[in-house]
């Protein structure tokens, strides 16, 4: 964490949905900070809340059914608190967002050219046309989008996924953000074009000295571009370190879990391949107690704090971990994971 | 695009060949005689057999067929001596009214087009007027009372619609005078007063479906992903509605509301025998009740005229809406 203040702050943040079997928590308690410039990844499963933690810093999730409450502060203003009319403000030229699945996040029926525009032109409602014309072309032709001048009038069917995140990027990107929130953004794509796209993410942050928030359940993607790293289960903070430390020292059974999973996929040569035994727990009523310890390696009774007590972050080792093992048993964990 | 155009209305032209041809080979085909048709019960066998010969029945079908096709290019003339001749587009002559089909129908079908034009109107504002505010106001009142409206609108038969108009408006309260049609170049006020409750009867129940579309349609596209980037970038909610949700929404409408369109021109049977109406539908049910086939043949026809061109109409018009169809 650095000592000026964060960009981001995030503080014990929940989403709630309302259904008809209950409450589900999405997200239950969750605090972080991104600095200008850092790129921050957060990991998880599917479902473990990551995609409702970042639409809900845009406010995304609009209807009656969802609750939100903590503090989101951008540069210190507390999002949640802000009128609608000055939220949409923010979206888009503070926090801009990269979606999961390009081939469903454009609009079919406006040419490319035209939903770019209008990404610019909502925050900048007073340009020329052959400004904007001139801004869109720079835009397109930064993400590597080849004869932008004449592609600019092609509709989103007429696009590849690999070009068609990259016309998401390019809007994105359009107003300089200071924050960008990337969804899954290589989750749709080929592999080939995988890497293409987080080197352009990446090499743009550095352009505009933006923050990213990359969410992903791919480790093998945050080792490259990441700094911090939030491990996410069951809408909770699991574990949050640096990628360093999180990939040589992993603290929390769950990421350490993860982890054999990744390596035991690198390591064909062993042939079987490792997972984490269970399913995520369903989000609707989840007990005082810690979340993962149905599927945990380290089989505590039902007597110990991991049963009837909640584990909240606390430093183990070089790393922040939700998890009640004391740092030796942890230290004893770890070494086991490496030996095998 | 103009390739499109051209094909799609090759295609509807082949098609309108296709229907004329398979009906007017039905209605031959029908057990009944329809030379037996022409003269009442009580018919000597010498006349049925002239009037076999002098309306072409005598000869095989394809020969009738390309006679009647004849017919509708150039005119035909029936009959030997006494001969009646029906000029250019003719359908046929109804022998049990005595005139030229095509004249029946060039009567009936502005009668027809005046009630489906303006109840045409009337249901798409209701339905995807209600519709929208249901979608937009999901799960508090006005959706209820928009989804309400449309469960009992599907629900009532538009004959019980209509009657009951008829006995509120017209009997009970005398609000409005009792339907009688009236040209509307003869009497534009008079044409507009009796065409009021017919245009909503239709409406009210054909509007109920399209609450339906509009609201189920909206509500899915809410939920993609191209409105959640639209919100992202900051667009205004109402921008948002109208360009990118509206705009996905209604574009399945727009191919129902075409056919249906279509389908009521052929005659609103229903609405056009409660209110009295001499439209398509009407002559259809007269010439049914008279077994006069030459009748049935042609509104068949000219029904299915019409379905064959709004296909072919809003497929074109959705290739100017739908980008995606535009390449093929």
């Amino acid at each position: 964490m650095t000592n000026t203040t964060p960009l981001l702050s995030v503080r014990d943040l929940h989403v709630s949905f309302k259904t008809n079997d209950g409450i589900v928590k999405a997200v239950d308690g969750v605090s972080f900070d991104v600095a200008n410039g850092q790129t921050m990844g957060i990991v998880g499963e599917s479902g473990s809340g990551k995609s409702v933690m970042v639409s809900a810093i845009m406010r995304l999730n609009f209807g009656t059914d969802v609750i939100v409450s903590g503090q989101i502060l951008l540069n210190g203003i507390d999002l949640l608190a802000l009128p609608e009319s000055e939220m949409r403000q923010v979206r888009g030229r503070d926090i801009a967002m990269i979606f999961q699945d390009p081939l469903s996040a454009l609009n079919p029926f406006y040419t490319v050219g035209y939903q770019v525009a209008e990404a610019y032109l909502v925050h900048h409602p007073k340009t020329s046309k052959a400004q904007v014309e001139a801004i869109v072309l720079n835009a397109l032709d930064k993400v590597g989008i080849p004869d932008a001048r004449k592609r600019m009038k092609s509709y989103p069917h007429e696009f590849s996924g690999g070009m068609r995140q990259r016309i998401v990027i390019a809007m994105a990107l359009i107003n300089q953000p200071k924050l960008l929130i990337a969804d899954e953004p290589t989750t749709a794509l080929d592999v080939t074009v995988q890497a293409q796209i987080l080197e352009l993410i990446d090499s743009l942050r550095e352009e505009n000295n933006s923050a990213v928030m990359l969410i992903t359940h791919d480790l093998g993607v945050v080792a490259e571009t990441i700094q911090q790293v939030m491990v996410m289960y069951a809408g909770r903070t699991a574990e949050y370190a640096t990628v360093q430390d999180l990939f040589d020292t992993p603290s929390h059974p769950y990421t350490q879990g993860l982890l054999r999973a990744v390596r035991s996929f690198d390591q064909s040569t062993r042939g079987s391949l490792v997972s984490i035994s269970g399913t995520p727990p369903s989000l609707i009523n989840l007990p005082e107690a810690c979340a993962f310890r149905p599927r945990c390696s380290q089989e505590m009774g039902p007597q110990s704090a991991c049963a009837t007590q909640r584990p909240e972050l606390r430093t183990i080792g070089a790393s922040q971990s939700a998890c009640h093992l004391s740092a030796d048993e942890v230290s004893r964990v770890q070494r086991e994971a490496f030996s095998k | 695009m103009l390739i499109f155009i051209a094909r799609r209305l090759l295609f509807a032209l082949a098609l309108l060949f296709a229907v004329s041809a398979f009906t007017y080979v039905i209605f031959a085909a029908l057990p009944s005689d329809p030379a037996a048709l022409t003269c009442g019960k009580n018919c000597r066998p010498e006349v049925i057999a002239t009037n076999r010969v002098r309306l072409g029945y005598d000869k095989p079908i394809v020969v009738q067929y390309g006679q009647f096709l004849n017919g509708i290019f150039k005119g035909r003339s029936y009959g030997v001596s006494e001969g009646v001749h029906c000029p250019a587009p003719s359908l046929g002559y109804s022998f049990r009214k005595h005139q030229c089909v095509t004249d029946l129908i060039t009567r009936s079908l502005p009668v027809t087009a005046s009630v489906a034009l303006g109840a045409f109107v009337l249901w798409m504002l209701i339905g995807v007027g209600l519709g929208t505010m249901a979608a937009l106001k999901r799960g508090r009142w006005p959706d209820r009372l928009a989804t309400g409206f449309s469960v009992v609108g599907i629900s009532l038969p538009t004959f019980f619609v209509g009657l009951l108009a008829i006995m509120v408006f017209v009997i009970w309260t005398g609000l409005l005078p009792f339907p009688r049609y009236e040209g509307i170049t003869s009497n534009p006020a008079k044409w507009f007063m009796s065409l009021i409750l017919p245009w909503f009867t239709l409406a009210i129940v054909s509007a109920s479906s399209y609450v339906r579309l509009t609201r189920n349609g909206i509500l899915e596209v809410m939920n993609e992903e191209f409105v959640r980037l639209g919100l992202a970038k900051g667009l205004r909610r109402r921008t948002l509605i109208i360009k990118y949700v509206m705009r996905a929404a209604l574009l399945p409408i727009v191919t129902i509301a075409g056919l249906d369109f279509a389908a009521l021109l052929g005659g609103a049977v229903i609405t056009e025998s409660v209110f009295n109406l001499p439209g398509m539908g009407k002559l259809s049910i007269m010439a049914v009740n008279d077994s006069d086939l030459p009748i049935l043949v042609a509104t068949t026809l000219v029904a299915a005229v019409f379905i064959v061109i709004a296909n072919a109409f809003v497929d074109i018009l959705y290739g100017f809406l739908d980008p995606r169809v535009r390449l093929n």
